[in-house]
């Protein structure tokens, strides 16, 4: 998982399909971010501010228990106690970075499930920036919580109520106000999607990740690696970072988990939305298909270009889990594990507890990436579950 | 190498005889499909002094535009607004003025590239834009429009640098298009200060019309623009007319006003 070059291609995804207003602020971008990305001094201050600040490095924990019912070897990497709850936290604090050595001094930012949103709040809190989320309505029901954390944090949230009120929606109206406001705001994209260079800084923000995980698990495992290696997948970049550290160093086999109704790659057709070149879900005349998703961070009709590619090559799979028995691996880890996952992560785990001893052969080594804690779902999922949850009966 | 092809340059030629015979130009844009009378509309536009019609080929994510066209966007796909419908509509049409489809890059790529050229080189459309195709992208279409002998017209903006603009400039074909304000279409109380400083950098370089568009929604503004460029795109002030119910008739006054405002009278 190399450099796409000026270009911004994996293969025949990715590009920079941007308005061209927006084309100068993409290349200022790109151009400070290989600037800072070949700069030791700005790898040493990541590095050490994602220790100090954001808590990695993260650990990989061993699930004796499932394991033991799965017949498999499950291991987790535990993005779930990075500080604010996931993943995204290592993006947003390097693209900040990038930010203030580009003079920017306002992150505005699309937020699905709400924890890129909190995330960059947080970063912007951090640094001393203003901040601006963009949220789908719908979103900001399902999500209530993740809203007042962003405001607490000084962040304004902006409620969009275009479109189908979810991420894609948010995503559309962060890049119109970033039309309008190039000048003092970096908008933080929260995946590795969107147009170049988005996809390869953000994969490479997240490839901590991967790597932590690849020597972790080398330790766990007397020096071997993982048979497969999945995480959840809604635009890709907890998978891209997790990837990142595996593709070419090591034989695993890599998983990519979708959300059923949000698998771009498994039911989509190449196209262009939010200035990539991937798989979308669309309909014969190219009108952009809504996603339909119990987790509001997998609720999105496209994916990041560069798995898109990896899935043209081979290198990686993408399966998908459906809202149910993401539901049943949400209480399955929790009580078998006492680690309650976020909704998105729970696909992951999902797709393991359905093909162990099947696709996942008896025996096997599996590193799961637990993107994020369940603490955001925890109220969704007592709805979801109904009047069963709260009465001491067994849900 | 296959000889030039019969239509290229209609858009082109067109405009610059207007231009040149001492007119400004006007350029309304309406979405197709927005409500059923979308081609009395279209037609009552180009009857009432516009010298080409802009029409929108309405897609679930518009980019680059704001509340209204977003709007009539939304409007235009609930009734089932195609692009093979809107074209077919078009090719039966006789608007009197060339017609310049807007749109964006997926709804060409889901038809294919050449397969979207030549049925809008059937259906009488002189030019195509579209946004999301900036110069480093735009090759593939560029190359299918100019064999259908369709226009490729390309933006510049106040953030495109001097030595990019003049490489973009060469790529665009019928007209230039000058994109008046950072921001997304839509109504402005005043036009920005970038809206002349962009159509000057751009008519520096070329003899191809600079139309203005982006921000630009009254007779006064678009007479202001005029001053410079050769001619203005005026889209949301319009839409949002037809959105509150004006009708053909509505759109034709609207129309006529924008033309007094730019003849100075
Ligand atoms: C915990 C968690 N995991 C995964 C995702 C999906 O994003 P990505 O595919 O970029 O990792 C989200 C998005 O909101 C998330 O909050």
């Amino acid at each position: 998982m190399g450099d796409p070059g000026p270009t911004g291609r994996f293969g025949e995804f990715g590009g920079r399909f941007v308005p061209e207003s927006l084309v100068a602020a993409c290349e200022e971008l790109e151009h400070a971010f290989r600037q800072a990305w070949a700069d030791p001094s700005f790898h040493h201050a990541f590095e050490a501010l994602l220790a100090s600040y954001g808590g990695r490095p993260t650990p990989v924990t061993e699930c004796t228990r499932l394991s033991e019912e799965l017949g498999v070897r499950l291991l987790l990497k535990r993005e779930d106690l990075a500080h604010t709850g996931s993943h995204k936290l290592n993006n947003v604090i390097g693209q900040a970075m990038v930010a203030q050595r580009m003079g920017k001094r306002r992150l505005i930012a699309e937020t699905g499930a709400g924890q890129h949103g909190v995330a960059t709040a947080t970063a912007a809190a951090l640094f001393g920036m203003e901040c601006v989320v963009y949220m789908g309505a719908l979103d900001t029901e399902r999500q209530a919580l993740n809203v007042f954390r962003m405001e607490l944090l000084g962040a304004e949230v902006r409620a969009v109520h275009s479109g189908a009120r979810t991420l894609k929606d948010a995503v559309n109206e962060a890049m119109r106000e970033w039309v309008a406001t190039v000048g003092d705001t970096h908008y933080c994209l929260g995946s590795v999607m969107g147009p170049h260079p988005y996809p390869w800084m953000v994969r490479e923000l997240q490839r901590i990740v991967g790597d932590e995980a690849r020597v972790q698990c080398r330790s766990i495992l007397d020096g071997s690696d993982p048979d497969l290696v999945v995480a959840c997948v809604g635009g890709g970049s907890n998978a891209a970072g997790t990837f990142a550290g595996f593709a070419d160093a090591t034989a695993s086999q890599l998983v990519g988990v979708e959300a059923y109704g949000g698998a771009a790659l498994t039911v989509g057709v190449p196209g262009v939305l939010h200035g990539m070149r991937s798989a979308l879900l669309q309909d014969e005349a190219g009108q952009i298909r809504e996603a339909e998703s119990i987790s509001a961070g997998l609720d999105y009709p496209g994916i990041g270009p560069e798995h898109a590619h990896l899935a043209a090559i081979g290198r990686a799979r993408y399966v998908t889990a459906g809202d149910a028995e993401v539901l049943d691996a949400f209480q399955r880890l929790s009580r078998a594990e006492g680690i309650i996952p976020a909704l998105e992560s729970a696909h992951a785990i999902a797709w393991v507890l359905a093909q162990a001893g099947k696709e996942i052969p008896d025996g096997s080594t599996v590193l799961v990436t637990l993107s994020g804690r369940g603490d955001k779902d925890v109220a969704q999922v007592r709805d979801l579950l109904g009047a069963r949850a709260g009465t001491g009966e067994r849900v | 190498m296959s000889p030039p092809p019969p239509v290229a340059g209609v858009l082109a030629d067109h405009l610059r005889r207007r231009r040149d015979d001492g007119a400004k130009l006007l350029v309304p844009y309406v979405t197709a499909g927005m409500q059923d009378d979308w081609l009395t509309v279209a037609e009552a536009v180009a009857a009432s002094g516009a010298d080409a019609l802009e029409v929108g080929l309405p897609f679930s994510d518009p980019m680059i535009d704001g509340p209204v066209i977003q709007a009539a966007s939304l409007r235009a796909l609930q009734r089932g607004t195609t692009p093979r419908r809107v074209l077919a509509d078009l090719a039966l049409a006789d608007l009197g003025v060339p017609i310049v489809v807007m749109t964006y890059y997926n709804l060409i790529l889901r038809m294919g590239h050449r397969r979207m050229a030549s049925l809008l080189a059937e259906s009488g459309v002189t030019g195509a834009i579209v946004p999301d195709l900036p110069l480093e992208e735009v090759g593939p279409w560029a190359t299918a429009a100019d064999e259908a002998g369709v226009a490729t017209v390309m933006l510049v903006a106040p953030s495109t640098g001097s030595e990019r603009m003049g490489r973009i400039i060469e790529r665009s074909r019928g007209f230039v298009y000058g994109i008046g304000r950072m921001g997304v279409t839509g109504e402005r109380a005043a036009v920005a200060a970038s809206a002349a400083l962009v159509a000057g950098a751009a008519k520096a370089r070329t003899d191809l019309p600079v139309c203005v568009g982006i921000g630009v929604s009254t007779p006064e503004q678009a007479a202001e623009v005029c001053r410079v460029a050769d001619g203005v795109i005026v889209g949301s002030a319009l839409v949002r007319r037809l959105l509150d119910g004006a009708g053909p008739d509505g759109a034709a006054a609207f129309t006529a006003s924008l033309r007094r405002g730019i003849d100075g009278g």
